[in-house]
């Protein structure tokens, strides 16, 4: 069965040969793309949490008394989001890599404490993450003032009011914007190829530079993964809108 | 000291000369009035005459700029305030019920005596239904805020602050925002808890009820109470003509 199938697709190379899917065919090329699309899975989980987190808690920091802590948070924002990620990229693992400290796995080799793989998390976390703090922090405004001044009515403090009532409702405020930056984060992941970072189009693209056959096949490769990655993400996002959703409250 | 010691027999609120000023405008200019414990006080006036400033000043949603307000004994107007304590004294419901719109009636109800005193929650949530009860809403527990009519999401916003068990319960026209016919509901819910002796500081528009079941009652206007007395002289023979005026408006 898997014979008959590796052999369709030999032969189809042989007589098409603008139509070389080697990875469905060749074990060792089905092994990078495997690892490519599990570092890419990997990547996006990561970074998709982390910039949640990072979200929140700039959100939350925004509305800080103090000043300079604001300003922190607003030049974080303004720099995140006002150049492209691709440099972004480059940047934390070229400029900021050569200042982080190495150590010696091995007794030997000298590595740095943060891989290029690290890295990439770092810088996209943080470039979604600044869309994230707007996201939430307009989400947050949303919550009225009213309702917070209940809430410490009722002698909630101003974490506990932040957790339990601003939160939870801004979220459902937040939760479309967040679902569109999260795809572009997803997107985005595919940029940390040019620190090196072997995700799924590092991967591809080594392989029809070896077999240059193989690029229709691996670009088509390419846009089902993420067609189908990014489905299962709003799939999840959507389902956890609907669950959300408070009966009588806004539009439903 | 910011705590002096407090028996039954002193004000459980004492307000004296009471300042307060948003920016320029001021709005209390010496404000004084004494609550005793299980007494119900009525405050009128008209519009933007600082009822709900005053009231908000005593569990200090509100800071004043000079005076003193004591609830049993703790005064309100220091830097050092313990809130948490006062809260604890102090209970408060708002004109637009202010119900966390997430949560169930009865987890509207819950929530602050698990959070803020901590108690477990099965001893919580068996207080939370029989408040839901004594506020009539026996059925209601699991409806959320946006499937409540305004008089039920009021009596609601009653039982939440019930549960943290206070002292005082301050009431800024919660009437205000609702239809005719819910009116009465809620109206009866602050019967029953006067008639069981909560301290209640009430502002409300609603004459017939303030004369029912108001102990005494305070005229305000433009930040200063013109006059004030147990209802049956207040309403017969009021001396002031700011007050005729505004009691003939209104009656
Ligand atoms: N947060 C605020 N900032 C500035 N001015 C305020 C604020 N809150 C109230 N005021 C002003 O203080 C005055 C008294 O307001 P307050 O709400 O106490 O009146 P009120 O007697 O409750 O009126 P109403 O019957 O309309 O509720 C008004 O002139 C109002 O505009
Ligand atoms: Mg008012």
């Amino acid at each position: 069965m898997l014979d008959a199938f590796q052999e369709f697709f030999r032969e189809l190379a042989q007589t098409n040969p603008k139509w070389n899917f080697i990875y469905l065919y060749d074990p060792v090329q089905t092994e990078r793309v495997l690892t490519g699309l599990w570092m890419t899975i990997k990547l996006s989980v990561i970074c998709v949490a982390l910039s949640v987190v990072i979200g929140v808690v700039g959100a939350w920091l925004q509305g800080s008394p103090i000043k300079w802590l604001r300003m922190l948070v607003q030049g974080y924002i303004q720099f995140f989001r006002n150049t492209p990620p691709l440099v972004q990229l480059l940047f934390f693992y070229f400029a900021l890599g050569q200042f982080t400290p190495t150590y010696a796995p091995d007794g030997w080799v000298e590595v740095p404490v943060i891989s290029n793989v690290g890295w990439a998390i770092l810088s996209l976390s943080f470039f979604a993450g600044a869309f994230n703090v707007e996201i939430f922090r307009s989400g947050i405004e949303a919550v009225p003032d009213s309702t917070k001044e209940a809430a410490d009515a009722l002698g909630m403090n101003r974490l506990q009011i932040y957790r339990y009532i601003v939160l939870p409702l801004a979220f459902r405020v937040s939760l479309p914007s967040l679902n569109n930056n999260l795809v572009n984060l997803v997107k985005t992941t595919t940029q940390a190829i040019v620190i090196a970072v072997p995700e799924l189009l590092y991967q591809l693209v080594s392989i029809y530079n070896d077999y240059s056959t193989a690029q229709n096949a691996c670009m088509v490769l390419m846009f089902i993964v993420y067609i189908v990655l990014v489905g299962i993400l709003v799939m999840g996002m959507n389902k956890w809108e609907r669950g959300m959703r408070i009966p009588g409250y806004g539009q439903n | 000291m910011s705590e002096t010691e407090w028996t039954p027999d002193q004000p459980i609120v004492s307000i004296k000369d009471v300042h307060k000023s948003f920016g320029d405008l001021e709005v209390l200019k010496g404000v004084s009035l004494d609550v005793m414990k299980g007494e119900v006080i009525c405050i009128i006036g008209p519009s933007g005459s600082g009822k709900s400033t005053l009231i908000r000043c005593i569990n200090a949603l509100n800071d004043i700029q000079a005076g003193s307000i004591q609830v049993e004994g703790l005064e309100v107007n220091t830097t050092g305030l313990d809130k948490l304590a006062l809260r604890k004294k102090v209970g408060m419901v708002f004109q637009q019920y202010n119900l966390f719109p997430h949560k169930t009636a009865l987890e509207n109800v819950m929530m602050a005596p698990l959070l803020v005193l901590k108690q477990p929650e099965e001893e919580v949530e068996k207080r939370a239904r029989a408040l839901v009860k004594k506020v009539r809403l026996e059925g209601k527990e699991d409806s959320y805020p946006g499937e409540l009519s305004g008089g039920q999401q009021q009596r609601v916003a009653i039982a939440r602050s019930l549960a943290m068990n206070p002292d005082v319960m301050l009431f800024d026209e919660v009437t205000a925002a609702l239809d005719p016919e819910t009116v009465k509901e809620v109206l009866v819910t602050i019967k029953d808890l006067a008639a069981e002796g909560m301290t209640c500081i009430l502002v409300t528009h609603e004459m017939g009820f303030a004369r029912e079941i108001a102990d005494h009652i305070y005229f305000t206007d433009r930040g200063v109470i013109v006059e004030h007395g147990p209802p049956k002289t207040f309403f017969k023979s009021a001396k002031d003509p700011r007050t005729r005026e505004f009691l003939s408006q209104i009656l």
